[in-house]
């Protein structure tokens, strides 16, 4: 199923969907209120995006030295050219432990990776312990948010999956009380499970540490308790160096939720006496991108989710409906440069208002490549006959002054004696919308009589 | 080739042309009255401060608020109310650590978050495993924003370093804030003037 098709079957609730809209546009306001309150904050954005402008221009050498220095601190780096590599790897580690169980704090890169997949099919048992992916997770389902992983669902629907899963009371639904009740069954899980997964926020070429941000404590958890720490990194995750976080943790947590910090900044330079810790930096089609002039950009993305949170289509249509790891407008522009023929719907799903681009702390300008995207999938033969052949009359309709007025004209006419044209389920744009009343007479017309 | 050698050589022919780090932007809006600063913001974000005069004002704060439970410590002058011993045992046997009392370097006006490295933790398991968590800050050791806190920790070594601000949280389900996430469900500075 293609994203219209998900977003109707999302859309078929509507008080849910009116929910949803709601709730992350307030998380928006609130990065408003938090990003208001700084003066500096368009100059912070402005450092933010040109600190990864010289990452992108210098990354092998900042790689180099990054990997020099983790391993002075007695880190093992490992390199994956892609996903096979990276799980391989991760697998790889927990057999040479001799260990079939392991907690993993959030990290996107392993679900672009399909890690979880990958190693239970090698029987493994993984579970994720950030609260929204171990809800999602015993539903067996994706996260739909990159920060709100279970964002689509409901608190009586969590009590019910804790109930089926986890044997809790049925019919419980008091968030506070949920929480506990995975509090208290994760923690056994931490001080029993000797290897944790965690991911990476920023790695710092300087220094060979990585740093790793959450509200939970769940990553710290793992990994404090855990006889070995395996940190997963997609390779844009460099800073050049330990200052440059002062710009990126202002930015970060402040457009993601509107917090001044998220309550952990964990810097993790050596491993702790006896822990082995282990460090794998992934490519997965992030050199190809590179080489993309016009969407190169995307590459500096730190992962907040501002862009999701303010899309009136991500907003409306769920994160399930992009059928890829990162949702919204960020994961529309990365996606298809893993596989355009599977993620060709993805940039048309946007109204190209441009919010997105106003709101990244990095500025990427994501709805202008979500804009040069469809023209590379069109151009290479990746959308619809039927969506070409309409863009193609569109273009027609659009460069003619004449058949413009006459085609404007005539749609005008049509809607008004007859409009059950429009007016029916066969046209997409009259789902879940009224048609507007059609205007007497164009702009145009108005103007010739009016000026 | 391996992996690594294939990355790098694609990322040397696919980056565009070198461009210059900026300069830092620099701000003043965190610069006065850092400590009340921080006292609202650690607040605002499910924290509190409790002033105390000198290390008895804490003794005192365990002693009617934890008489009854484990409480662990690294600050020998508080032997008389919590453990001080507990470099040999292993972190998951501080599962049952009620309230955890430790040592921070210095405090962050802008987000209310104080900064510790490993050697204050005694084991890199203690700020997150207690149910509560307790630190103890000097007045004069804030700094207004985390530019100002990357420049003192200038280029100290460390094996884990850390900034915490307020309690463990989540808002997972339907954005309903709750306390206490996996780390402790509640924070405490000490603020010694």
């Amino acid at each position: 199923m293609n994203h219209p098709q998900r977003a109707e079957v999302f859309n078929r609730d509507e008080d849910r969907v009116d929910w949803h809209d709601k709730t992350l546009w307030w998380v928006r306001q609130k990065r408003d209120m938090a990003a208001h309150k700084l003066p500096e904050w368009e100059a912070l954005r402005e450092a933010a995006s040109q600190i990864k402008h010289n990452v992108l221009s210098n990354l092998d050498e900042y790689l180099v030295q990054f990997e020099a220095h983790a391993q002075q601190n007695g880190v093992t780096v490992h390199w994956a050219a892609d996903a096979t590599e990276h799980n391989q790897i991760v697998h790889r580690i927990l057999v040479e432990n001799q260990v079939t169980q392991m907690v993993k704090s959030k990290s996107m890169l392993t679900e672009e990776c399909h890690l979880n997949e990958y190693l239970e099919r090698n029987g493994i048992e993984v579970i994720d312990t950030d609260l929204g992916e171990r809800v999602v997770q015993l539903a067996g389902e994706p996260p739909s948010h990159i920060v709100m992983p279970c964002i689509h669902k409901k608190k009586e629907e969590i009590g019910e999956i804790f109930h089926h899963h986890m044997g809790t009371e049925a019919g419980l639904s008091d968030p506070q009380i949920l929480t506990g009740l995975a509090r208290t069954d994760l923690r056994q899980r931490f001080l029993t499970r000797r290897v944790a997964l965690t991911g990476v926020n920023f790695a710092i070429a300087e220094t060979g540490e990585f740093v790793v941000c959450t509200n939970e404590g769940n990553a710290d958890m793992g990994a404090h308790l855990a006889d070995v720490h395996i940190a997963c990194m997609g390779m844009e995750k460099i800073i050049p160096k330990r200052e440059h976080l002062g710009v990126f943790t202002r930015l970060l947590a402040r457009s993601a939720t509107g917090q001044p910090s998220t309550t952990y900044t964990s810097h993790f330079k050596k491993p702790r006496n006896g822990q082995q810790m282990h460090l794998v930096i992934v490519d997965n089609g992030r050199t190809v991108q590179l080489g993309r002039e016009d969407f190169r950009n995307s590459l500096k993305c730190i992962r907040c989710a501002a862009c999701m949170n303010t899309c009136p289509v991500y907003r409306r249509s769920g994160g399930h409906s992009y059928h890829t790891a990162i949702a919204g407008p960020i994961g529309s522009i990365l996606a298809p440069n893993l596989n355009m023929a599977d993620y060709a719907d993805l940039p048309f799903a946007s109204t190209l208002c441009g919010s997105c681009s106003n709101v990244c702390p990095v500025k990427i300008d994501i709805h202008q490549q979500l804009y040069k995207w469809r023209q590379v999938l069109v151009q290479q033969g990746h959308v619809s006959a039927s969506k070409a052949a309409g863009m193609q009359a569109m273009s027609t309709v659009l460069s003619n002054r004449r058949v413009f007025a006459v085609a404007g004209s005539a749609g005008r006419t049509l809607m008004r004696w007859f409009p059950g044209i429009v007016s029916n389920s066969l046209n997409p744009w009259y789902k879940q919308r009224e048609m507007p009343e059609p205007p007497k007479e164009s702009f145009r017309e108005w103007y010739e009589k009016n000026r | 080739m391996s992996p690594r050698d294939k990355i790098l050589q694609a990322i040397r022919q696919n980056k565009p042309a070198l461009t210059a780090l900026p300069a830092i932007p620099t701000s003043n809006t965190f610069a006065d009255q850092v400590v009340e600063r921080f006292t609202e913001i650690l607040t605002t974000i499910g924290g509190q401060v409790v002033s105390v005069p000198d290390m008895n004002g804490v003794a005192e704060y365990i002693r009617s608020h934890y008489p009854a439970h484990r409480v662990i410590t690294t600050f020998p002058e508080l032997a008389e109310v919590a453990e001080v011993h507990w470099e040999d045992t292993s972190p998951h046997e501080l599962a049952d650590v009620e309230f955890a009392v430790l040592n921070v370097h210095f405090g962050v006006a802008e987000n209310g978050a104080v900064w510790i490295t490993d050697p204050l933790m005694m084991h890199r398991a203690s700020p997150f495993i207690c149910q509560h968590l307790g630190v103890v800050l000097s007045a004069g050791q804030i700094v207004p924003t985390m530019h100002e806190a990357y420049a003192r920790i200038g280029s100290a070594d460390y094996g884990f370093g850390l900034f915490i601000a307020g309690p463990s949280k989540t808002a997972d389900i339907e954005q309903s804030l709750v306390l206490g996430a996996h780390g402790p469900k509640t924070m405490t500075v000490f603020l010694v003037d």
